[in-house]
């Protein structure tokens, strides 16, 4: 299960864009979108755009995807 | 095209003196009023034309705050990102974000119309070194396309032990440091979290790291002869009793100045402090704390605590004149030679003003005793009276003394006059916001405002109209103690 930007609460800070270790995130429409295919939870690892985002519950799981295979 | 803006307040005699100009008496308020003899000439060299580091050079040069780093690494319970708000004015906000391509456009619009200009500064709305890349791209598009510009910045301190070599290669001459504390017990009651390291820290232990990495990095800047100004916010029953100990701190590490600010807590900006009632210092519990700080280091109380996208003088804002469609429009094109022309000016202006000072101060012997008192003064800038009452929307304050006249304050108050005729509820708001001063000078003022002050029991001053500021306080308090004195010792 991936992560995702509920976009309107996002305040387009771009502070999780470059913290992504898989280039995952990027701007649409002035807001940012995680790309499902490219998020792997950060796999074991505290997820970095959870940890930067400065709005609470801003970012969170997408249980409507599956999770991130190699 | 002709440099329109320079302020028409020359082709005025400066007060005849024969004295030579001296710098004010050892430490003259900030470092802000420090004159040229208090300072080494590398350090003059570096604060005349910064309106931030010189309260001097406030009255007569313009800065600029470009929006290229939106991006935080931590979170400070007296801030909220998620306004962009035209008509908020305070630290973190902004309008519009730009590119750096836009930045570095914006920023020759607005030399072009402003001559005053002499800094460009990255202060967010997030933190410039969480956005390095857009930071340093910024500076290096600005350095080559208007060299004559400083460069300046602002930053939360976390990321800036990683970041002081790049400064210093792009020369950026000034650095703002915002520390709030020292002590982490302390700090966790300011910072809920910070980023750092790929982790987000939260409590007492965030707090240690940060403060660690303020200190590291201002030991950095300051043994690379770079000015560092650090930026406290007061924040009464959290950090009011600290400061002083964060004062002796910085001073130790070789800041050059200190600014400590009051805290803005409006609940309509949904910080956490407004929304849980946390209240900002008064007036007069800041500018104890700063008199108490003010030993030989060097207290900012000019600030105006202006927005991250704010441009003009200090206490004035012209953003609106540079959004983004309406630079996009320009055809904008490097052109150093108004503001060339205008520095010359402002250098012989200087020496006028300062040996009016020196010679009005030299004529007070004496009389003045341990007295003091505060006076409000009414400017549109370039260090003279010469403002309407009616159109002010701040008082500068100064504390008048056998020592001169020194600057202390800053009141913002709503413009009286509306469009000819004045308000009445507004007035008396004015009233209230300087009833601790004596007198206050203006350019002109009408007869209504100048019955309700003096009720008030402020004497109206309109006789040194388009004059030099300090000069001209010194010479009335002089005045003043001169008149006073025969009725003291008939008493």
């Amino acid at each position: 299960m991936p992560y995702k930007i509920i976009s309107s609460t996002c305040t387009a800070c771009t502070a999780c864009e470059p913290v992504c270790p898989n280039v995952a995130i990027k701007e649409k429409n002035g807001t940012y979108i995680i790309e499902a295919k490219k998020c792997t939870e950060c796999e074991g690892e505290d997820p970095q755009c959870v940890e930067v985002c400065p709005v609470d519950g801003c970012v969170v799981i997408d249980k409507s995807l599956p999770r991130y295979a190699a | 095209m002709p440099p329109k803006v320079i302020p028409i307040f020359a082709n005025q005699a400066a007060p005849a003196s024969g004295c030579g100009a001296k710098g004010g008496s050892g430490k003259s308020s900030c470092g802000s009023s420090a004159k040229p003899g208090d300072l080494s000439p590398e350090v003059w060299a570096k604060v005349k034309d910064h309106p931030c580091y010189s309260e001097q050079a406030h009255h007569h040069f313009a800065r600029m705050h470009i929006a290229v780093a939106p991006a935080c690494n931590i979170q400070c319970n007296y801030c909220n990102r998620k306004y962009d708000c035209a008509n908020e004015s305070r630290p973190g906000v902004v309008s519009e974000k730009l590119s750096p391509e836009m930045a570095a456009k914006k920023v020759l619009a607005v030399a072009a119309a402003i001559p005053q200009l002499s800094v460009v500064g990255i202060a967010g709305p997030g933190d410039a070194l969480a956005n390095p890349e857009k930071t340093f791209r910024t500076f290096s598009l600005i350095q080559k396309d208007a060299p004559d510009i400083k460069l300046c910045l602002s930053t939360n301190g976390l990321a800036l032990p990683d970041h002081v070599q790049a400064i210093a290669d792009l020369n950026v001459d000034h650095v703002t440091i915002t520390i709030n504390m020292t002590d982490p017990e302390v700090g966790e009651l300011i910072y809920p979290w910070i980023y750092f390291n790929k982790k987000r820290w939260t409590g007492r232990d965030a707090a240690k790291i940060l403060a660690e990495r303020q200190m590291q990095g201002l030991e950095m800047l300051t043994a690379k002869g770079i000015l560092v100004k650090v930026n406290s916010v007061m924040i009464p029953g959290v950090n009011d009793m600290h400061l002083a100990e964060v004062n002796r701190a910085v001073k130790s590490r070789g800041a050059f100045l200190h600014n400590i600010m009051p805290l803005i807590s409006d609940p309509a900006h949904g910080t956490h402090y407004g929304l849980t009632g946390q209240r900002g210092p008064s007036p007069q519990e800041l500018k104890e704390l700063q008199d108490s700080c003010e030993g030989s280091m060097n207290l900012m109380r000019h600030c105006r605590q202006c927005r991250a996208d704010a441009v003009g003088l200090l206490g004035e804002d012209r953003g609106e004149e540079f959004s983004t469609d309406k630079i996009a429009a320009m055809d904008v094109a490097y052109d150093p030679e108004p503001r060339q022309a205008y520095r010359e000016y402002v250098e012989r202006e200087r020496s006028d003003q300062e040996a009016a000072r020196a010679s009005e101060l030299a004529a007070m012997t004496g009389q003045a005793g341990a007295a003091k008192v505060l006076a409000a003064v009414t400017t549109k800038g370039g260090g003279r009276i010469n403002q309407h009452f009616g159109h002010a929307s701040e008082f500068q304050i100064y504390e008048l003394s056998g020592a001169g006249a020194k600057f202390v304050g800053h009141r913002k108050v709503e413009n009286y006059c509306q469009g000819g005729w004045g308000e009445e509820d507004v007035l008396e708001d004015v009233t209230a916001a300087i009833k601790d001063c004596a007198a206050v000078f203006t350019s002109k003022i009408g007869l209504c405002p100048r019955k309700d002050l003096s009720a008030a029991g402020i004497e109206v001053v309109d006789g040194y109209a388009h004059e030099y500021i300090e000069s001209s306080l010194i010479a009335w308090f002089r005045q003043r103690m001169e008149t006073a004195q025969p009725a003291a010792s008939a008493a």
